[in-house]
């Protein structure tokens, strides 16, 4: 081209050029060092900081771990087996994990439980985390498990979850039929209407109810990883759809619904946590209709719930202004109505454009499940804190051991669900860019 | 002299053989304001079953909103329209059955991205329609033939090129058996070599005796195809008329304007 440029302007090509390989990169370990950690001075310098920065990590840890001894039945049987050689005293873990697991006032005997309950989440979660390797029918399993591990962790009579389900069940065929018929408000009364009637009907035979009956256990006596694994599941797979139902409440043209969104949003966006599980724990009796007797349990997953949905909710809406105006316009043009647009259109794209946010939440609250310890409920934290490191066998001395133990369950999920969101976003990637 | 003629002949029997009596669009007196700025005054236009309409106009002139007002995408504050005889009022199903009677096309397509190209066009027919998924599926492929991608089914609009992607868009409108098309610049966004295969798809649409509105800048388009073409300008409808009478020989003065600007080149 360019010899042909210096003896004319005037150019024909006559013969196409044939497509060639890419230039092969040069390479070698060698090579690869010299350019990526010694290609200057600035660079070379980072690298030896760094190097002597994790030597120095590497030899306080790696003695701690391999010198460490999981023998002994105190604390200072730990002292006796170490000398002192800077190993840590695993024993308290090895002594303690079910505690560490369950908390200390699980009876022992039917631990089997909730680690089945545990298990069973394992067959449960799948369907709805890799719909498209599944089928259809699998999304039952889903459906029933969340009652099946209430009977299992809490116990008592199996009729007790089946009349929630029944009642859930009622409500949304009642919705479903009255809503056709008539309009979205009324079927949604008629759910409300007939779910209660369900679950008051079912309460009077409930009472008395010996239908495959399991030991029951208090709410109180949960503890342990188990709590918070149980709030984290529960306030996530509750605070999502409440989220998106807040988003879309926001962007309402119904000055109403929209104004009730923005405060509830705003107010719980205003105030702690912290200060909401205290409300949940001592202030909410007062407003609730005397002689009801809500369960711990249940208020904190309606604060902690209430909390993230608001963040979820923001992290929403950011999806829903990111998708052009376009959208909707197609959408509408069709003639799909604003369920039909929100659901196969809008949503959609807004969920998959807010995966690492709402993740990014998830997170966060699964870590913030263990803020229960200060309203002296026995999560995780609240175990080491309490009974583990002030029992007269553990206390003074150890405080790496369970704290780490700690870092390292709730790392394990954490990373786990990172992961999963990552696969997700890759799974779901559509415009080929 | 003579070529004119036979031009003016053919555009004639086009029109005499396509436009029925029957009123497809009605709008009277109608009028819109964006906040206090007035954006279409006055509009009285008639449009009978058949008509290939084109509209054209400066940017700002309203003529977007004008057929966005159609399928009820923008409201309108005073005046009527009815479509097909449904009177266009904030009664949503009156809203919803007009959209699902007029198919519109978009300058930059709006196909669902998340969405394979079969999917797009059988979604609206499935869900609005309640078609079974198969008869749609065999519609869809059935227009998809006509505008010519068929292969393209399973693959997602991302992966089209910008004029495969509107005849897809088009495709998906007629997948609901429109009785009208609107088009709103549907070649605006597209590289010069594209334009030919979306207009060539209009145009085989024009001559089946679909009823359309265009938004159009393609002069070429309009003179071929149309059998009516209206000039807006700030908002009013400044002139109408068969293409030949409004290209040779324009009467308002803001027309003329207009024509020798975009002509010119």
């Amino acid at each position: 081209m360019s010899d042909t440029h210096a003896q004319s302007v005037a150019f024909v090509r006559t013969a196409e050029i044939p497509p060639a390989p890419p230039p092969v990169a040069a390479s070698g370990a060698v090579k690869w060092v010299r350019e990526n950690l010694f290609s200057g001075v600035f660079n070379t310098v980072a690298t030896v900081i760094g190097v002597i920065v994790v030597f120095w990590l590497l030899s306080g840890l790696v003695p701690w771990i391999v010198n460490g001894t999981w023998e002994g039945e105190n604390i200072r049987d730990c002292r006796e087996i170490l000398q002192g050689n800077g190993g840590g005293c695993f024993a308290v873990l090895a002594q303690r994990w079910e505690q560490f697991l369950f908390g200390f006032a699980y009876p022992v005997e039917i631990y089997w439980r909730p680690t089945l309950a545990f298990a069973l989440l394992f067959v449960a979660v799948p369907p709805l985390l890799f719909p498209m390797f599944l089928p259809r029918w699998t999304l039952a399993i889903s459906a029933v498990y969340p009652f099946l591990a209430y009977w299992l962790i809490w116990g008592g009579s199996l009729l007790g979850p089946i009349v929630a389900a029944l009642g859930i069940v009622a409500g949304y065929v009642a919705f479903v039929r009255v809503e056709k018929a008539v309009n979205f408000a009324a079927g949604l009364a008629a759910a409300i209407v007939a779910a209660v009637a369900v679950w008051w009907l079912g309460g009077l035979i409930f009472e008395g109810s010996r239908l495959l009956r399991l030991e029951a256990v208090a709410s109180r006596d949960l503890g342990g990883f188990m709590l918070n694994l149980i709030l984290g599941v529960v306030c996530v797979s509750l605070s999502l759809p409440l989220g998106i139902a807040l988003a879309l409440g926001r962007q309402s043209r119904l000055p109403f619904i929209k104004g009730v969104c923005i405060v509830f949003i705003e107010f719980v966006r205003g105030v702690p946590l912290i200060t909401l599980l205290f409300v949940a724990n001592v202030v909410l009796a007062f407003f609730l209709p005397p002689g009801t007797n809500f369960d711990l349990i249940v208020r904190v997953v309606i604060m902690i719930t209430m909390f993230s949905a608001a963040y979820i909710a923001e992290v929403i809406r950011g999806g829903l202004a990111a998708l052009p105006k376009g959208q909707y316009e197609g959408a509408e043009s069709l003639g799909l109505d604003y369920a039909q647009s929100m659901r196969l259109i809008i949503l959609p794209q807004a969920l998959k454009i807010s995966i690492p946010g709402i993740v990014n939440v998830a997170v966060g609250l699964f870590k913030d499940t263990t803020l229960v310890s200060v309203i002296s409920m026995f999560d995780l934290v609240g175990m080491i804190r309490g009974p583990i490191l002030s029992s007269t066998d553990w206390a003074g001395g150890i405080y790496w051991e369970p704290w780490a133990f700690a870092c390292v369950l709730f790392f394990v999920v954490c990373y786990g669900i990172s992961q999963y969101s990552q696969w997700l976003e890759r799974q779901l990637r559509t415009d080929h860019r | 002299m003579a070529a004119t003629d036979v031009n003016v002949t053919q555009s004639q029997s086009q029109s005499q053989m396509k436009v029925s009596d029957e009123v497809a669009i009605e709008i009277d007196s109608m009028n819109k304001w964006y906040g206090s700025f007035h954006v279409l005054r006055d509009i009285d236009l008639t449009v009978q079953r058949g008509e290939r309409i084109v509209i054209c106009g400066p940017s700002g002139s309203g003529k977007s909103t004008l057929i966005r007002c159609i399928n009820a995408l923008e409201e309108h504050q005073q005046g009527s329209i009815e479509v097909d005889g449904v009177p266009l009022s904030s009664d949503l199903k009156n809203i919803d059955k007009i959209r699902s009677e007029v198919g519109m096309c978009f300058q930059h397509f709006n196909l669902f991205p998340h969405l394979t190209i079969m999917e797009n066009c059988t979604l609206a027919p499935i869900w609005v329609r309640k078609i079974p998924k198969r008869e749609a599926e065999k519609t869809a492929m059935h227009f998809l033939e006509k505008v010519k991608i068929p292969e393209q089914a399973d693959k997602y609009p991302g992966q089209l090129s910008g004029g495969q992607q509107q005849r897809v868009a088009i495709a998906r409108s007629l997948c609901m058996k429109p009785r009208i098309m609107l088009f709103d610049e549907p070649t605006s966004a597209l590289d010069p070599e594209m334009i030919k295969e979306v207009l060539d798809t209009m145009i085989q649409l024009a001559e089946e005796g679909m009823t359309m509105l265009c938004v159009t800048h393609e002069m070429g388009f309009a003179r071929q195809v149309a059998n009516r073409v209206i000039f807006m300008d700030a908002g009013q409808i400044v002139e109408q008329n068969e293409p030949e009478a409004f290209f040779n020989n324009p009467q308002n003065e803001r027309t003329k304007l207009f024509l020798s600007q975009i002509l010119g080149h």
